[in-house]
């Protein structure tokens, strides 16, 4: 005898993990091509490190290894986390983020399904926490800097801290858009002189805004694949481009165009990738939509007013806590009942 | 209740920081070194003698509807007693703990004892009941700070001076050298993580010393049929 449900999908966790991971291939190869290979770097050491601390928490655990290290979970996470760092980066800072996030944030809370935080943003907000200055250190793109370093270079810099002779870090790095406009905000320069500066590409971040649209790519296909819903994406940067444009149209010498915000920073990966993590997100569409709107709000405003350059991190942190409370006031009516 | 009992409950089954998790705000905000949290720990041990010692022979005589008022001033008159002679002779020490001597008064785990033991036992027993509760919270503190010592900075026993004078200057321990410091640890998350693995470790090794005695023992009889 058979029993209900009789239609099922044949979706398991790690076709869902393979191709979330198929969808951030066209950023991943984007950002090659704008800041060097050195983001490749960042991606083979965190997928190794979390692959071991997930085998060796899973053992400790008494889990079977193999079936939970083949659903790819692991792999995304170590994957959000090295594509959010600075590339470029001591191999130690990843490798401290990812057991953070794969051994506190995910594992010490139940595992897979159980953890109520984003496992990468965790890691990512221990890492801005603790270790700023190297957080704060990114390469120029590379159609600005003379300098150009070969892949084993990168692999160089990034264990021994050595570059070849008549190289500096300080003619490849340069600051991120959104901490120009910050410091030069400070000092009170309007828009036009700031977007003045030479990392400022055609709508967004020099480099950046081309890795943010090949992340819109890789998202649309999650969407088009029923990986994600459209609720998450859409309420997000709907209700992200609403607030900077509303206070762009209100002074557009003191706040960033919209354009610059959806473009710049995490966003893309966000509203795509990050926001709609299924474990530690809200369950229910109209939850979805609450969730992902105070988490474009919450970056808007750390953005604008807050101490650091980015809140991303930090926005999905603190909505994640409101999950429980959202996803009860937010359950559907049962077919049939009147309120 | 003999005194191998209290020290027994005080250093492990009912610590106040491990178990009872009484006292926790000195045990997250003064945490972020050994000396900070030892020094702290010994300060609220010496109270928590001397205001169980205190209360004990007085505790027929406080008419009981108003014995918290009467307990909290006893325990706020020792501690001003603690904190003018901090302020006098270790005065480095006392500018670093600051604000937190002087809150030893509203720490949980004072009164707790006052009003779960020394209001119903005599002199003695109620004296070593204090120290050793607070000898307990102690260990947990400097535990704690030593966890956070490390990460955070790579050192222990810094700031050891401020406690002992110039002349222990050199008793600070460099563990990791050239260590670029990992500030979470030192930060207050830092506390609620260090707290909530050490609670992990004890529960571990009750659990794994339970499951010893148990196959030690020969095992009941399982009652047959269901």
């Amino acid at each position: 005898m058979k029993y209900s449900p009789f239609f099922t999908s044949n979706t398991s966790v790690s076709i869902v993990m393979l191709k979330v991971l198929l969808a951030l291939v066209p950023g991943i190869i984007v950002y090659v091509w704008a800041f060097g290979s050195g983001i490749l770097v960042n991606l083979i050491i965190g997928s190794v490190v979390a692959l071991l601390a997930e085998a060796s928490v899973l053992q400790i655990r008494r889990r079977p290894v193999l079936p939970f290290l083949l659903d790819g979970s692991a792999l995304v996470t170590a994957w959000l986390l090295a594509l959010a760092l600075p590339p470029l980066a001591p191999w130690w800072l990843i490798v401290v983020g990812i057991i953070f996030a794969i051994v506190i944030a995910k594992h010490l809370y139940g595992g897979l399904g159980q953890n109520p935080f984003n496992p990468a943003m965790i890691g990512y907000a221990v890492l801005l926490i603790s270790f700023p200055a190297v957080m704060t250190l990114w390469p120029a793109p590379l159609s600005l800097t003379a300098a150009k370093l070969s892949f084993l270079d990168q692999w160089q810099y990034i264990f021994s801290r050595t570059l070849p002779i008549g190289v500096g870090m300080d003619a490849m790095s340069s600051a991120t858009p959104l901490d120009y406009l910050k410091t030069q905000l400070t000092m009170s320069h309007s828009m036009e002189q700031i977007w003045q500066a030479p990392f400022f590409g055609h709508w967004a971040g020099k480099g950046g805004e081309m890795v943010a649209a090949a992340y819109l790519l890789g998202g649309l296909y999650l969407v088009q694949q029923k990986i994600i819903s459209w609720h998450i994406p859409t309420a997000f940067l709907g209700t992200l481009a609403l607030m900077a444009g509303l206070f762009h149209f209100i002074n557009p010498g003191h706040f960033a165009p919209p354009t610059l915000h959806l473009f710049a920073g995490a966003s893309m990966l966000c509203a795509f990738f990050i926001a709609t993590d299924p474990v530690s997100g809200p369950t229910t569409p109209n939850g979805k939509l609450i969730f992902a709107a105070g988490i474009a709000v919450l970056t808007w405003l750390i953005r604008t007013y807050g101490g650091y350059p980015d809140g991303v991190a930090f926005a999905v942190l603190l909505m994640n806590i409101c999950v429980p409370l959202i996803d009860a006031k937010t359950q559907p009516r049962v077919f049939g009942h009147n309120s | 209740m003999d005194s191998k009992e209290i020290i027994s409950n005080s250093l492990w089954k009912q610590n106040s920081g491990l178990v009872q998790l009484l006292g926790m705000c000195p045990t997250l905000a003064v945490t972020s070194s050994v000396v900070n949290g030892l020094s702290l720990g010994l300060l609220t041990a010496i109270v928590m003698a001397f205001s169980n010692a205190s209360v004990s022979p007085i505790r027929k005589l406080v008419p009981t509807e108003i014995r918290i008022p009467v307990f909290i001033l006893i325990i706020a008159a020792l501690v001003t007693i603690i904190d003018l002679g901090m302020h006098a002779y270790f005065h480095a020490l006392h500018a670093v703990l600051g604000i937190f001597i002087p809150l030893i008064v509203t720490n949980c785990i004072v009164l707790a004892r006052v009003e779960a033991f020394a209001a119903k036992n005599p002199i003695a027993p109620s004296a070593l009941d204090g120290f050793m509760m607070g000898f307990g919270l102690a260990l947990v503190l400097s535990v704690l700070g030593g966890m956070r010592e490390l990460i955070g900075k790579g050192t222990l026993l810094s700031g050891i001076d401020l406690a002992l004078g110039p002349a222990a200057k050199h008793w600070v321990i460099t563990v990791i050298p050239d260590y670029h410091g990992f500030l979470l640890a030192i930060l207050p998350p830092g506390a609620f993580i260090g707290l909530a693995l050490l609670i992990a470790g004890k529960n571990w090794l009750d659990n794994r010393q339970a499951s010893n005695d148990l196959q030690g023992t020969p095992k009941p009889a399982l009652a047959a049929g269901h």
